[in-house]
């Protein structure tokens, strides 16, 4: 059989073409992903990384809805004016319970990766409802109705069910409380708060739009605010070791 | 772990690069053949010889 | 054609499957419609379920209409050509061109004058930049690559389309999708992953329809009448078999519920970002280039009337671009919390990249080497080598944007969508436009386009437009990027974040102006594929069929 035999093969017999450009394709894929899986330095051992809490995945699933990810980043590049401008570079690990990452590929505003405790919840209820209000020259678009509407939380538990078969620690006790949990997180003294700690540490559990107090109901803008402000603020960089996971 | 890392990584940088290397000279020997010219004139002019 | 006959006409097994399985799914949706979590969920069940039943309907009616005997595959020993579903897709993509084409301008224009927004859910930047880029992408591209493929492989074939209705369902079917998606990210429906937003069960549905283009592709290669397979099949085959691929790993999800239009990716962090930007990259790696490369080795050889410049590079082109394209992915993930073994590869084979690139925009313009000056007097062709030059350009760039260094700078900014587009404008909608061109007066049996100084309009004002796009693109994303990382003489970061938002303005401006004349060229392009399609049909055609008339 000559060479040239060899290759007519693929110009004569489409399903071996088929097939040929199948293998070669999948070569690169199958380097370059499956690794990650197995490499156990992907994703570095840190202290303080825990799944959302309900009112955080609610307001992560409006950023999501929004397509925020279109002008905002969630990536702290390890390059020094990032670092300065935003904090300590992300670290894998910082979004491990992420469905989908939602890293971007855009920054038309700031990277969001490490805005949680940044701005107060006053300041971001105002930027939502009218972001020149506080950045005069933003071209953000203002998002009014987050505040107006209500937040729909009747499937929550649903949703950890499904991020429990995926693998996210989510345990039954979780998902069974998780509305009760996504009330009291958005609630001022609220009863259960010690249980949502145990469940959820360092959570921040306030009136995030301080209308919830007066109208007994939890806002979009509340999930959402609820959301921004855990953003970052897992890992405490004064006692992470940089060199612990060097790869 | 770096370790595997490294190992797989000289593999690759080595045998892996001469490997690929390999193929693309047995693709470019068996496509460049000489005595295939007919053919492949005959494939290019599909387009335009048809009815 | 309407043949007496004696046979008693029957469903053909085709016909009864599609309409039970469309029965079934119109009664399903309607139940989801019923149980739906949320309206826009709802809304989308009724369509399924309006749509499908609509079908049902369509299929039984054009039984009734229908000759007993199937189409033949030949008539006189001729191959009887199906160019219905082609003239579908090619005024589907004329219309979704125009669509995604007004919808980038009004994005560009939100981020000069915030004001554009309406302060609405449905208007704001966040949900129209994803129904641009799809709606460009998927609807206007998607469309030119069905119809174009499907043309290409029967006349290269010298056979008939494989299937009776299965051609019709992949073009009706992927225009559903299109639909569907497009509405969804209106309705805040989406799954926020770049180029693969459409929720699972608009995915599920693409699936099955991409399944069914695939069989219908192959199984007219299978059936062709010619030793070899075009190398433009090559391409368009390896463009199906791999989105393919790509869409099945980057969208698993699991739903919520079968009532939720919310799923999660079973894909997390890291990973994720991985998968999504392996898809990502690739997306344009097969749909943006492998597919319209199939486009190329057809279109400009047959408008040139000259064979492709070398058989051989496109077959040394085609391999070398398909296993090379598929490592590229991470560049788009550079000091990020990617592992950096995984950057470099896919650094080392973005810059690889580049030389089957080249190879194959040689191939491109050097078929018009002794012919040149058709390039003077064929705006058509003119506009699909220039299309090839803005392939060669956007693919120099690109891997030098994949350059670690040079990517820490342009990476975020602007100058990413100026790339893009380059490419997108440029070469896909420069190639697509010119196959629209020639395929027209051919499907149409046409002596020639309406008005050929109209297509000189076109190309020049889009011209003008892209020129000011790219430019101003250039300018503002490598200002910004040197903005954010510029240290005053104490030390300190020098603008505030605000700072380089505003610096942005004058060149988002100058982009939309751009994105203005590239539409206004599109514009003259339907009105001149309008009357084109208006005038009465040649008639010097030696052949009485009128699907026979050779091209040109």
């Amino acid at each position: 059989m000559s060479l040239w035999e060899r290759h007519k093969i693929f110009e004569t017999n489409s399903l071996v073409l088929f097939f040929g450009a199948l293998v070669v394709i999948a070569i690169g894929g199958i380097v370059e992903i499956v690794p990650l899986f197995y490499l156990k330095n992907t994703i570095e051992t840190v202290d303080g990384v825990r799944p959302y809490t309900p009112l955080e995945l609610a307001g992560r699933n409006i950023y999501v809805r929004e397509g925020c990810y279109n002008c905002h980043s969630q990536m702290v590049r390890s390059l020094r004016d990032e670092v300065e401008r935003y904090g300590h570079y992300s670290l894998a690990a910082e979004s491990m319970y992420d469905r989908p990452f939602q890293w971007g590929s855009k920054r038309t505003g700031p990277d969001l990766a490490r805005v949680g405790g940044k701005y107060s919840d006053t300041w971001h209820l105002d930027h939502l409802n009218a972001p020149s209000s506080v950045v005069p020259s933003t071209v953000m678009p203002a998002y009014p109705w987050l505040a107006e509407t209500e937040l729909d939380i009747r499937y929550i538990g649903e949703d950890l069910i499904v991020q429990q078969t995926l693998g996210v620690p989510y345990t039954d006790e979780m998902i069974e409380t998780a509305r009760r949990d996504a009330v009291t997180q958005g609630t001022l003294d609220a009863l259960d708060s010690e249980g949502l700690l145990e469940r959820y540490p360092n959570a921040n559990i306030r009136d995030f739009t301080g209308t919830v107090a007066a109208t007994g109901r939890l806002t979009e803008a509340d999930a959402l605010i609820a959301y921004l402000q855990s953003l970052g603020t897992a890992i405490d960089f004064n006692l992470y070791d940089d060199s612990a996971n060097i790869r | 772990m770096s370790d595997t890392y490294m190992a797989l990584a000289e593999f690759a940088q080595s045998w892996g690069l001469l490997y690929f290397v390999a193929v693309f000279v047995v693709v470019l020997l068996i496509v460049m053949r000489p005595s295939q010219k007919q053919r492949y004139d005959q494939a290019a002019r599909l387009p335009l010889s048809e009815d | 054609m309407a043949n007496p006959t004696i046979d008693r006409k029957s469903f053909t097994h085709g016909e009864f499957g599609v309409a039970i399985a469309l029965t079934v799914l119109a009664v399903f949706s309607l139940v989801v419609a019923g149980k739906a979590h949320s309206t826009a969920y709802s809304f989308h069940a009724v369509l399924f379920a309006a749509a499908s039943a609509y079908f049902v309907y369509k299929i039984v009616d054009r039984f009734y209409s229908r000759p007993a005997e199937p189409e033949p595959l030949e008539i006189d020993g001729k191959p009887n050509y199906n160019y219905g579903p082609i003239k579908f897709a090619t005024i589907a993509g004329l219309f979704w061109g125009i669509a995604g084409f007004t919808v980038g301008l009004w994005a560009a224009l939100e981020l000069a004058f915030p004001v554009l927004n309406f302060d609405l859910p449905w208007t704001t930047f966040g949900r129209i930049r994803p129904l641009h880029t799809s709606a460009v992408i998927f609807a206007f591209g998607g469309n030119v690559l069905i119809a174009t493929s499907f043309y290409v492989v029967q006349r290269t074939s010298r056979a008939r389309m494989v299937g009776d209705l299965a051609p019709w369902f992949v073009v009706i079917g992927y225009n559903f999708f299109i639909l569907i998606a497009g509405t969804g990210y209106l309705l805040g429906v989406t799954q926020s992953k770049e180029y693969a937003e459409p929720e699972w069960y608009a995915d599920l549905w693409l699936t099955v329809v991409w399944v069914v283009y695939l069989m219908v592709f192959l199984g007219t290669i299978m059936r062709r009448k010619e030793p070899h397979i075009y190398v433009a099949n090559w391409f368009f085959l390896a463009f199906i078999l791999t989105i393919a691929v790509l869409h099945l790993g980057n969208n698993a999800a699991i739903p919520v519920s079968v009532f939720s239009s919310k799923s999660y990716i079973v894909w997390a962090g890291v990973q994720d970002a991985m998968i999504q930007w392996w898809y990502g990259h690739n997306a344009v790696g097969f749909f943006l280039t492998a597919g319209f490369l199939g486009i190329m080795y057809y279109f400009i050889p047959k408008r040139a009337d000259r064979p492709i410049y070398s058989y051989r590079l496109s077959i040394v082109h085609f391999w070398s671009l398909i296993f090379l394209y598929i490592w590229a992915g991470p560049h788009h993930l550079h000091y990020t919390a990617l592992p950096d073994w995984a950057q470099t590869l896919g650094m080392t084979f973005s810059i690889m990249l580049w030389m089957p690139s080249w190879g194959g925009m040689i191939n491109g313009i050097m078929t018009l080497s002794g012919a040149w000056d058709k390039l003077r007097t064929d705006p058509v062709l003119r506009m699909m080598v220039v299309s090839v030059a803005f392939y060669g350009m956007s693919t120099f760039e690109g891997p030098l944007m994949s350059v670690k260094v040079v990517n820490s700078l342009s990476h975020y900014t602007d100058w990413t969508i100026g790339h893009v587009h380059s490419g997108a404008l440029g070469w896909v909608g420069y190639i697509s436009f010119g196959a629209i061109y020639c395929l027209v007066p051919w499907l149409w049996n046409r002596k020639g386009l309406w008005s050929l100084k109209l297509v000189e309009w076109h190309f020049w004002l889009s011209s003008i437009g892209i020129v000011l796009y790219i430019t101003s693109m250039w300018v503002a994303g490598i200002l910004q990027g040197l903005m954010w990382r510029a240290y005053n003489s104490l030390g300190f970061l020098e603008y505030s974040f605000v700072e380089t938002v505003e610096a942005m303005h004058p060149f988002y401006l100058i982009r939309a102006l751009g994105g203005l004349l590239f539409l206004a060229g599109a514009l003259l392009m339907v009105v001149n594929i309008w009357k084109t399609i208006a005038s009465p049909e040649a008639s010097a055609a030696p052949e009485a069929r009128p699907v026979m008339v050779p091209a040109e």
